[in-house]
């Protein structure tokens, strides 16, 4: 069980886990301090104890496509205000920060792209860019994702890093989940593979919509994933939640997971799988 | 009527239509004639009620949702059908006693009905689990749907929930998953559905069983990404900001109208469905009936292409210029 709560350590610290632009990197989950180059020459998974750190969109492609190259489709659609929505922040400003921050536009990156020669329509998305939340934009683009697979007759692949809904957008961020998983039921009916790859953490509204739908659903070790998030859980049931709860591991044991793969063999995974699932 | 039965500001309205029935009681037992008093309390009432429910705000307007005198699911069911026949389980678990369903007839067209039962007194709430599904409940949803599919009957649902169940069981038996299968296989569906939103609708505890061709909101029910508690505690990192998150998530009917996202409101009796059962079960059946007779009418690919349509279109943003 000391495994497992290793797992748990690393989640719960999960918010200060930026990767640092410094020579040495401090794994979260064990303290491990590494050489920031040999770790990326890892795909940033750390060699002591296994731990995948979080990283940007760009350093997955680089990781999954073929020369790293993603022919990149929808790049500029943006969020508008539908609810002139205000908490501490504005909506337009905390965007404007988070793409600031990211360098992104929002909180997903598409387009077409190759894996060992199979041509893909490829979807990823970004925790940096407000918590990887699904606002119309996220939604438009994994819709369009969608429909380029359906237009080309090419696989999707989806790999998902969100908290859930974009609350600023109310119930257009809570349509997006019908309007993926709607075109979700086009692609099955066609035919055309879809895998879904989840990251840490994918929960609630992405986790309910198309990150739940793929033929194969494949998870990156100790990631948490599920509906509810684990605060929510706890308040309602008054009562600890059992070690490893909601992480990769449980769902795979449960039955709601395919397979647990490391990022460093995810591209040899995903060639075999798609390779089985040609016509 | 005790205190918990009755909101914060119904509670003039309430007080002044105690005085009149009291006044009519007097004038009943004596010989004093008291009607010219009465029917000037009586526009006194209608004319306050109408101004409290002019200007409601969204946050009264959530608290009229969750009235706990709210007609639930089951007395929709009954007021608006016969022969209902109710069918249980999912076939894999367990029958969740959140959603209730079955089939019956409505206007004497036999018809699938299924919502979510929130339960009035406290042992009716625990048996419901006030209204908030398990997984099985959107399997037992499922199910139902693909037997109504079977045998080409029209498909209305009722929402009425607080949100999906967030427990243990329910991660472990994949709540994600079942809402997930919900929203892809609803949308291929080959027959009629309608939805009307006729309490709270809390997020994909409610999208679940929300994918159709027609969607209502009752003029007091909200409809919404998070609770407004939710999003509070979140954003505001306070639950007792509710109302202002009520404000900010835009969540009403008329604001689900302006944001092209429902199809309809239904109008409620003054002061509130709770007010009057009958009025208000027969406003839903009318629109329940008249979609139908619309929809019913359309060939199958013309349905499902519009369906699609529906809810491909949802969304607002912008394509930058650079």
């Amino acid at each position: 069980m000391e495994w497992f709560k290793k797992a748990k350590e690393g989640l719960a610290r999960q918010e200060k886990k930026e990767i640092p632009d410094g020579l040495w990197s401090k794994c979260t989950a064990c303290g491990e301090i590494i050489y920031t180059k040999q770790l990326e020459a890892n795909c940033w998974i750390c060699p002591n104890c296994r731990f995948h750190f979080r990283i940007a969109s760009q350093k997955y492609i680089n990781m999954i496509l073929d020369d790293g190259a993603l022919e990149e489709c929808d790049a500029n659609l943006e969020s508008l205000d539908p609810l002139k929505f205000k908490d501490s922040k504005k909506y337009p400003d905390r965007i404007k920060a988070a793409q600031a921050k990211s360098g992104l536009k929002d909180a997903v990156v598409a387009g077409l792209g190759s894996i060992n020669g199979i041509k893909i329509s490829f979807a990823i998305m970004d925790f940096n860019f407000v918590g990887g939340s699904m606002g119309s934009v996220v939604g438009e683009k994994i819709a369009r994702a969608i429909e380029r697979s359906l237009e080309h007759n090419i696989p999707l692949i989806i790999v998902s890093c969100s908290g859930g809904a974009r609350m600023q957008e109310g119930i257009l961020s809570l349509m997006q989940l019908a309007k993926t998983s709607a075109l979700l039921a086009i692609l099955h009916q066609k035919q055309i593979p879809y895998i879904s790859v989840l990251t840490n953490p994918t929960t609630a509204g992405v986790m309910a919509s198309y990150a739940s739908l793929g033929d194969v659903i494949i998870a990156e070790p100790q990631a948490l994933l599920g509906f509810a998030g684990p605060r929510v859980i706890q308040q309602t049931i008054g009562q600890e939640l059992p070690p490893g709860f909601q992480s990769s591991e449980f769902f795979l044991e449960k039955g709601f997971l395919d397979k647990i793969v490391d990022r460093s063999q995810l591209r040899d995974t995903l060639t075999l799988l798609l390779k089985y699932f040609q016509r | 009527m005790q205190d918990k039965l009755c909101l914060e500001f119904e509670r003039p309205i309430l007080e002044l239509e105690k005085k009149i029935s009291d006044m009519r009681d007097f004038a009943a037992g004596s010989n004093i004639q008291l009607s010219e008093e009465i029917s000037s309390l009586q526009s006194k009432v209608n004319k306050m009620r109408e101004e409290i429910f002019s200007s409601l705000t969204r946050w009264q307007k959530v608290q009229l949702a969750r009235h706990p005198r709210r007609p639930h699911t089951l007395d929709y069911i009954e007021l608006m059908t016969t022969d209902f026949i109710e069918i249980h389980g999912d076939r894999y678990f367990a029958d969740d006693k959140a959603l209730v369903g079955g089939f019956a007839k409505l206007e004497g067209r036999p018809v699938l009905i299924v919502g979510q039962q929130k339960g009035r007194d406290t042992k009716q709430k625990l048996l419901r689990n006030f209204g908030m599904m398990h997984p099985e409940g959107y399997r037992k949803a499922l199910r139902l749907f693909k037997l109504a599919e079977k045998f080409n009957k029209p498909i209305v649902i009722l929402i009425d929930t607080p949100g999906a169940y967030p427990g243990i069981g329910a991660e472990e038996r994949g709540q994600a998953e079942a809402i997930a299968r919900n929203l892809r296989e609803m949308a291929v569906l080959t027959v009629p559905i309608v939805i009307v939103i006729i309490g709270e609708g809390a997020s994909g505890g409610a999208l679940g069983i929300g994918i159709g061709d027609k969607i209502f909101m009752l003029e007091y029910s909200w409809y919404s990404v998070i609770s407004p508690e939710g999003c509070s505690a979140i954003l505001w990192r306070d639950a007792a900001q509710a109302p202002q998150a009520a404000e900010a998530l835009k969540l009403t009917a008329d604001d689900l109208m302006d944001l092209q996202i429902v199809d309809k409101i239904v109008k409620e009796p003054p002061g509130g469905a709770h007010n009057d059962y009958k009025s208000m079960a027969t406003s839903v059946k009318n629109e329940i009936v008249s979609a139908l007779d619309e929809l019913q009418t359309l060939p199958q690919d013309q349905l499902l292409q519009n369906r699609l349509m529906k809810f491909r279109r949802m969304g607002v943003f912008r394509i930058a210029e650079d």
